[in-house]
């Protein structure tokens, strides 16, 4: 904005302002009306929402897969959606931290005098796009199955073989879900989709054995879980490896 | 010749009319002797502070035409602040932020302290409502470039409150100290670990060692309690008095009305 710009700006604030009213008693019943329904909101949902604790904390599980606040979904979704592992220090820092600079020297960089969101169709556009990939992401972050769960149906084969294939196969589903694959593993609706390969049809790639193979002797950086034992790595191999293509890893559990 | 500025005035509606003594109504009853003291203590105090010409500038200020709703959104924010503050002020008189004594002294504040948990819940939503409406301001603020001149100071003040809104929010999370608090640190200082320069860094000196522990308890405690909330409390003093010396945008489809000769105040 130039000298001749600011004074014009200048003169017509204060004619508006002439035209206005005063603050008191007239715009402070505005903001008097807008503190009971801050206020009342907060009440109403600590009443009906409480204020639960989950277990005392434990450094030594390792199976709470945390959720973040609604608000950091997004971040969290980012965080899903860029891949390469050289670009994740990006994605959880460089992108806020940009995001940040650009938003404290805002005035500084749009320099456009006109105030009219139509009249600023750049900053309208840019500002419009950055609400709605926020919102979409922080969509995208709620609607994800959380990935301490495994949920899906056991496929035709499992619902057809013996009662003792049927509880082994739901023996491995839970040990898989509760040993956070989910963490880098999408498996069917759960899981986060990197950066492990998802394994929602596994099965067909691999066998059982090599299954359990992997999990014993993995590529890094995925970790061992042979302190699992046997047993246990012999239920979540026989789970993994009937996830197929051709079988239903759909569907809510 | 410089020329004075004239406080404004109270309007007409709200301006006080004492009776005349020549009044015949006047009596000299108890309400207005009462009164009368009212005014005499609010003299003493207003010869000594002159604080009556801030009150007038403050509250009669005249505010542009067309301002709406989307004007509540910052008074909103800092009631938000302002019961943060009350409600954290009543968990901070039973919470021990120690990492043996943190979660049962949340449970007792929940089970036993008389509306605890509705306290403990207003401080917890209070937050989720606080952080929403910093966004919805903020909005506000961009889409009706009211962060353009005179007030590109103010919007810079504003961003800062939005980062220790949010740092409050993150050093908030872990003092529970349940597994949700826990894993949600642990995992945030991952996260905060991975920045390029800085990222190694950043965990030893949050948390006082390489994971999140008692030390780490304590230090989110010191900042949650005081260094961030003194910030925001002399940060959103400032705002606040930008606000009111640069004045309230109007909208910007708002346009004045063509005015003839010598503009006034308002004076009603």
């Amino acid at each position: 904005m130039n000298q001749r710009e600011k004074e014009e700006y200048l003169r017509e604030y204060a004619i508006l302002k002439a035209q206005g009213k005063p603050f008191f008693p007239y715009i402070i019943v505005k903001d008097g009306v807008m503190m009971i329904v801050v206020i009342g909101t907060i009440m109403l949902m600590s009443l009906t929402l409480g204020g639960e604790l989950t277990a005392k904390a434990d450094a030594t599980t390792t199976t709470y897969a945390p959720r973040p606040e609604w608000y950091y979904f997004w971040a969290f979704e980012l965080l899903k959606v860029i891949k390469p592992p050289e670009l994740v220090g990006l994605a959880t820092v460089g992108i806020p931290t940009i995001a940040m600079i650009l938003l404290f020297l805002l005035p500084f960089y749009d320099r456009n005098p006109e105030r009219h969101p139509l009249r600023r169709p750049l900053a309208t556009t840019a500002g419009i796009f950055v609400i709605s990939a926020m919102a979409l992401l922080s969509y995208l972050g709620a609607e994800a199955g959380a990935p301490s769960q495994v949920n899906i149906d056991p496929p035709a084969s499992i619902a057809a073989a013996s009662h003792e294939d049927q509880v082994r196969w739901e023996a491995g589903r839970r040990l898989t879900a509760q040993s956070g694959c989910g963490g880098c593993h999408k498996i069917g609706p759960n899981g986060n989709d990197g950066p492990g390969p998802p394994l929602t049809e596994i099965g067909d790639r691999l066998k059982e054995g090599a299954i359990r193979e992997t999990m014993i002797n993995p590529t890094l950086p995925m970790p061992s879980f042979r302190e699992l034992g046997p047993e246990a790595l012999d239920e979540m191999a026989f789970f993994l490896s009937t996830l197929k293509s051709s079988g239903a890893a759909e569907g809510g559990h | 010749m410089a020329k004075f500025k004239i406080l404004p005035s109270p309007p007409a509606a709200v301006r006080p009319q004492p009776k005349r003594p020549d009044d015949p109504t006047v009596d000299d009853g108890f309400v207005d002797k009462a009164k009368d003291a009212g005014i005499s203590a609010a003299d003493w105090v207003d010869e000594r502070t002159s604080l009556s010409g801030t009150v007038r500038w403050v509250m009669f200020r005249p505010i542009p035409k067309g301002t709406n709703w989307f004007y509540t959104l910052g008074t909103a924010t800092m009631v938000a602040f302002i019961n943060q503050v009350i409600t954290g002020m009543v968990l901070a008189m039973y919470y021990e932020p120690s990492a043996s004594r943190a979660y049962e002294s949340m449970k007792y504040i929940n089970n036993e302290v008389f509306l605890g948990e509705f306290v403990h819940g207003m401080h917890r939503w209070g937050s989720t409502v606080m952080v929403l409406l910093v966004f919805l301001h903020m909005a506000r603020t961009f889409f009706f470039g009211a962060y353009k001149y005179p007030r590109e100071l103010n919007w810079v003040i504003g961003v800062a409150l939005l980062v220790l809104t949010l740092a409050m929010s993150v050093t908030g999370y872990l003092l529970p100290f349940d597994q949700r608090a826990y894993w949600a640190s642990v995992v945030a200082m991952n996260i905060a670990g991975n920045a390029p320069f800085l990222g190694p860094f950043t965990p030893p000196a949050a948390l006082g060692g390489p994971d999140v522990t008692a030390v780490t308890l304590s230090r989110f405690y010191i900042i949650h309690m005081m260094l961030i909330p003194g910030l925001i409390i002399g940060l959103i003093s400032a705002h606040l008095y930008l606000v009111i010396k640069l004045g309230t945008t109007a909208p910007p489809w708002i346009r004045a009305d063509k005015v003839s000769g010598d503009l006034k105040e308002h004076d009603a």
